[in-house]
């Protein structure tokens, strides 16, 4: 087990981690709901609810949970908070509700609440796995905040309900539909590969003028 | 009534597919779509847990959910991880054979959106039993249909150069945008009933 300091902890999850963009989990409900920006922001926090939530549980009770049936254990911890959530928001903004449909429900299986569950909840004491899961969480809703962002100014012409490009704008449908969430994704992770390249080659020339340290850290 | 059934399952296959109008089971979609081979088993064992979970849906929504409805989402999950832990059980010791070909993808199915989509759609739908079998037929082949289609399409696009920035999963995902797109001409279909 890598050695972490609490600031890594938190910032690891937010960007050079990130659940969506870099590790490629909880993807369902990154591209699924997040035609608009008031859908992705509900997402994004019902998400980060959850995570903190069963992150703390299982973090508390790590030491009376037995090892065999341990994943259970957690997707019964993650259904509770889900239940919760589901209901919290049913009662609170039912529209948004209505338009997330099964997919608040599908935060169940989101493995990235799992995969940290599993990684460092279960593993780290109390007040590590609350950082941690509030990295997670606001990269998350980093990640959906991009996609819904993307997706509502191009297939809508707003942001929020409000106009962005005044009435002549003739919207971009497909982004709203389902192909445009593959095409946001897909493009969106086309931009990261090209920071990705352009950086390589300066690192590479910091590393050998013998400034290593510095290239490393970025 | 069979009209009906084949209806339900040719709108789940190819008009609502899971995978590219849902998003659900993205995640085997993504990783075992690399050989034709690999998922066409996945596409099989997936069917599989469908139609166990179909019927165990229709038992726990006739026969429980409907003095508990705030229990539904946990004790789908359950039933769904303890199926798919009894079938792995029951299909080592029948056939240790199917039990290899499938390998990882049967315990990796308790955490695949498409099974827990499957049982909160179906119950929003309130379909019956032989709805609900039709349901999951429909559903479990439209994840076949479509693991198998990016998988050759993988296999083939494999050794074409592309610039070095489009490589792994971003190809992948415009791709499956492209798939989804010939997907969406399907729902001309639903208009013409």
């Amino acid at each position: 087990m890598r050695i972490t300091t609490p600031h890594q902890d938190f910032t690891r999850g937010i960007w050079r981690e990130n659940p969506v963009l870099i590790q490629m989990l909880g993807l369902c409900p990154a591209l699924a709901v997040t035609n608009t920006v008031a859908n992705s922001i509900a997402m994004g926090l019902a998400t980060f609810f959850v995570l903190i939530g069963s992150s703390l549980l299982v973090s508390l009770s790590k030491r009376f949970i037995p090892n065999e049936v341990r994943i259970s254990t957690f997707i019964l911890i993650i259904a509770t908070f889900v239940t919760i959530a589901d209901m919290s928001l049913e009662a609170v903004v039912p529209d948004i509700h209505k338009a997330l449909g099964a997919f608040i429900a599908l935060i169940v299986v989101n493995c990235m609440i799992l995969g940290r569950q599993e990684a460092f909840a279960s593993k780290r004491p109390v007040g590590r796995s609350l950082l941690d899961a509030l990295g997670t969480g606001v990269g998350f809703i980093i990640a959906m905040l991009m996609m819904g962002t993307v997706r509502e100014v191009l297939g809508n012409g707003t942001i929020l309900g409000f106009s962005v490009f005044g009435s002549n704008y003739e919207p971009w449908v497909i982004f709203i539909l389902p192909p445009g969430g593959f095409f946001t994704i897909g493009f969106i992770l086309l931009g990261l590969n090209y920071v990705q390249s352009r950086r390589k080659p300066k690192q590479l020339v910091a590393e050998l003028t013998g400034d290593g340290k510095a290239g490393r850290a970025a | 009534m069979t009209a009906e059934l084949l209806w339900i399952l040719v709108s789940a296959m190819v008009v609502n597919n899971f995978t590219l109008y849902y998003f659900l089971g993205l995640c085997p979609f993504m990783g075992v779509s690399g050989k034709v081979e690999t998922a066409v088993r996945m596409g099989a064992a997936n069917i599989f847990v469908l139609t166990i979970t179909s019927i165990s849906v229709w038992i726990l929504n006739t026969y429980i959910l409907a003095a508990a409805p705030y229990l539904r989402l946990i004790s789908f999950i359950v039933v769904i991880a303890s199926t798919v832990q009894i079938v792995e059980m029951a299909i080592k010791k029948i056939s240790p054979a199917l039990f290899r070909a499938l390998g990882i993808y049967l315990p990796l199915i308790t955490t695949n959106c498409a099974i827990l989509g499957y049982a909160l759609f179906n119950t929003n739908k309130g379909y019956g039993f032989f709805e609900g079998l039709a349901f999951a037929w429909g559903a479990g082949l439209g994840l076949t249909l479509a693991l198998v289609l990016m998988a050759s399409i993988r296999e083939s696009t494999e050794l074409i150069e592309v610039p070095e920035v489009v490589k792994g999963n971003a190809l992948v995902f415009l791709i499956a945008g492209c798939l989804s797109l010939a997907f969406m001409g399907f729902a001309g279909l639903l208009s013409s009933t």
